[in-house]
């Protein structure tokens, strides 16, 4: 596979002559596809000169194939993620300091927002692109069926959960088969409980697993998992077969990033759904979304620089830049892009804009190495909550290899 | 007479074999080696000159050092150890019910070439899509062992999300192309049974068990052999069905030495590692690929 992979890039790179940028991109979905496409001919069309070649990896492979070409055979612009996913390769060297196109460009000002998750000692290391948000996506009808309002604290979501287990209403779905889901529950009750900083820190591997301060985050997990709020036998579901209960009506609450709106479209439930932001638990703690910041970079091996550089500057034109998020269900980072119109995405907008600080997402905050591990220990816990010591206790262990003793 | 002309019976077969022995080294042995080398390494996956944030170097020399911390400070290396032993053994089951379906097929009725057909079609799919279609069966809530189970009044058996079952859930899907590839090799036995044998074995008044256990077995020993080593190297390369089927899950429970070692190195960044793994597990092939040698020469010398 990495040897076809790398069979493909040396082609690619053979059909190419000066004057023509190499882009890698991982926008294999649909319509995720059609939006990047409409951002490349857009720049096409102001910059004739240059010509786009796109190399198109399906999703999921290209998170090993560019490791692999990153070193082999770096194509000039690469799209990526944000946070640590992008600082592991900002380390190795592999991607280049390009600061002068957020000055040159006036990223500084338009992209703002998302600036410190490109940031790494005061440098930027890649442009934004595209963002999105998460939260609770509930069935509204079967709220209303109940009587239940959107609950805006701990204690309400418990009521909210006890009364729809009652009638016979799964509260939360969720599919933890490929763990992220999990992390995403784990991201919120600890911003929620205790707050931005803390959870960054335990992200960077400065917090032990065992330390107190967590004890509150996995009790509170603990007072849905008990009851028995969550999907039954999650642990078999990927995040998709988690969609069936709440489309066939069965589940009311699902956790998940707002990727999940296209498929509740082509059900055609969406009419039936709504949106609520996770709720407040610790009162005074400062608000923190998850707010996962996809990418582009320019690779330290890239060899029409000055071109990649053309390419990453364009997003601080308006239309291209609006029309590459909302065609792929994301928000802009750009703020004078138009403003969203899909219900979902102006809720997301609103709240983002509100939030106090914004994380990334638990494998992507996280060193790859131990964002797995512990993920695994999240999907354990959420089974099987008696074995949290165990689970924390080996956490530790895999940080303490990771990141070093405290 | 040229040097070819005088040594051309010679040469010609190692002219011939070259371009095999030339790709079987480059692909086959040289990362055998390669790997073995990693694995005294700690390595990132990384340019080997570079170096990582923390300042320590991308490649470094650590001598036995991940060997030692995969036996004495891992205990997900136990659970894949120990995982793969019980791939090993109970893989084993789909020989005996390749045999019977090989008897079974191999009778002379009308539309048996189709029913053979049906029978082997299995082992054509794709490990993918069987890996899927079990996942569609096991599923707790829409599966169709839900169905059945519901049939008798029994709850549903959540058998991928439960760490004591999902390796066995896995092993029953890998039932599935593993019974159709033994009955094949079965199949082509059984056209090599001596028919004046089984004359003989009749008229001493042998018949049902007595016959197939007395006359027939004997002569399928080669088949049996080649079906235990092919599915014995089978279960412990197994991984597709993995990945597809649990991810490894539920937290690490179904987990081979092999989807380890691909966790390792690619998500972990652990190629040393990793290389390691892939040794540990190149060894217990190795074992067994000796002691298949070992019978087969054995077995050419005695029939001389």
């Amino acid at each position: 596979m990495k040897k076809l992979i790398t069979l493909i890039v040396l082609f690619a790179s053979t059909v190419v002559s000066a004057g023509t940028l190499v882009v890698n991109s991982n926008q294999s979905g649909e319509s995720s596809k059609a939006a990047f496409d409409a951002y490349v001919d857009a720049f096409r069309a102001a910059h004739p000169e240059v010509t786009v070649v796109v190399n198109e990896f399906e999703h999921e492979a290209y998170k090993t194939a560019i490791r692999n070409f990153l070193t082999a055979e770096a194509p000039d612009v690469a799209i990526w993620f944000a946070g640590n996913r992008m600082k592991f390769f900002v380390d190795q060297n592999l991607f280049q300091d390009v600061s002068d196109v957020w000055a040159d460009a006036g990223l500084n000002d338009s992209m703002a927002s998302t600036k410190g998750s490109l940031t790494v000692d005061g440098k930027q290391y890649g442009v934004p692109w595209g963002y999105y948000q998460w939260g609770v996506y509930y069935r509204k009808d079967l709220f209303d069926n109940l009587g239940l309002n959107v609950p805006r604290n701990w204690e309400e979501f418990k009521w909210v959960c006890a009364m729809l287990k009652k009638n016979d209403i799964t509260p939360i779905t969720i599919g933890t088969k490929f763990l992220w889901t999990a992390g995403g529950w784990f991201d919120y009750l600890n911003l929620r409980i205790n707050g931005y900083q803390f959870h960054m820190d335990l992200t960077a591997g400065k917090v032990s697993y065992e330390d107190p301060r967590l004890d509150a985050t996995f009790a509170a997990w603990r007072e849905l998992i008990d009851p028995g709020y969550f999907l039954e036998d999650h642990a078999s579901f990927s995040w998709q077969d988690a969609q069936a209960p709440q489309i066939n009506g069965e589940a009311a609450m699902y956790l998940i990033g707002n990727f999940y709106v296209p498929t509740l479209e082509s059900a055609g439930v969406v009419d039936k759904m709504d949106f609520f932001q996770f709720p407040t638990i610790v009162e005074g703690i400062g608000v923190a979304e998850d707010a996962p910041t996809d990418t582009m970079h320019i690779p330290s091996g890239a060899k029409n620089v000055e071109d990649a550089k053309k390419f990453l500057a364009f997003m601080s034109n308006k239309e291209a830049a609006t029309n590459w998020a909302t065609m792929g269900g994301m928000l802009s980072p750009n703020k004078y892009a138009d403003k969203p119109t899909n219900r979902f995405s102006v809720m997301g907008a609103e709240m983002l804009a509100a939030a106090d600080d914004i994380a990334q997402f638990w494998d992507r905050d996280a060193n790859p190495d131990m964002a797995g591990a512990a993920m695994e220990g999240f999907q354990e816990f959420m089974v099987k909550p008696d074995r949290e010591a165990k689970i924390r206790a080996r956490l530790e262990k895999e940080r303490a290899r990771i990141h070093g003793a405290l | 007479m040229t040097f070819w002309e005088r040594n051309q019976l010679k040469l010609a077969p190692f002219l011939f074999l070259a371009p095999a022995i030339l790709i079987f080294l480059i692909y086959v042995i040289y990362p055998i080696i390669d790997s073995i080398w990693v694995s005294f390494h700690e390595w990132n996956g990384m340019d080997k000159n570079g170096t990582r944030a923390n300042g320590n170097p991308n490649w470094s020399w650590v001598g036995l050092k991940n060997y030692i911390v995969l036996f004495t400070d891992d205990e997900e290396f136990y659970v894949s150890l120990f995982n793969n032993i019980r791939w090993l053994l109970f893989s084993l089951v789909a020989i005996p019910i390749g045999l019977l379906l090989a008897l079974f097929v191999n009778q002379r009725i009308l539309g048996m070439r189709y029913i053979k057909s049906l029978f082997y079609f299995p082992f054509v799919i794709n490990a993918v899509v069987i890996g899927v279609i079990f996942t569609w069966f096991y599923n707790p809530k829409y599966g169709a062992l839900t169905y059945v189970l519901s049939l008798f009044g029994l709850d549903p058996i959540p058998v991928l999300a439960d760490e004591d079952l999902a390796t066995y859930g896995i092993i029953i899907a890998s039932f599935f192309p593993g019974i159709a590839y033994t009955m094949i090799l079965y199949i082509t036995g059984l056209t090599g049974v001596n028919r004046e044998m089984v004359e003989a074995g009749r008229i001493d008044g042998a018949a049902g068990f007595t016959m197939l256990w007395h006359v027939i077995l004997p002569q399928l020993k080669p088949a049996t052999l080649i079906a235990i080593v092919v599915t014995i190297v089978g279960s412990l390369r197994s991984f597709d069905l993995i990945a597809v089927m649990t991810a490894g899950g539920p937290w690490g429970s179904s987990e081979v030495l092999a989807y380890k070692m691909y966790q390792e190195s690619l998500f972990n960044y652990r190629m040393g590692y990793g290389a390691a793994i892939a040794t540990i597990l190149f060894l217990i092939m190795d074992i067994y690929i000796a002691w298949f040698l070992y019978r087969l020469f054995k077995n050419e010398k005695s029939e001389k």
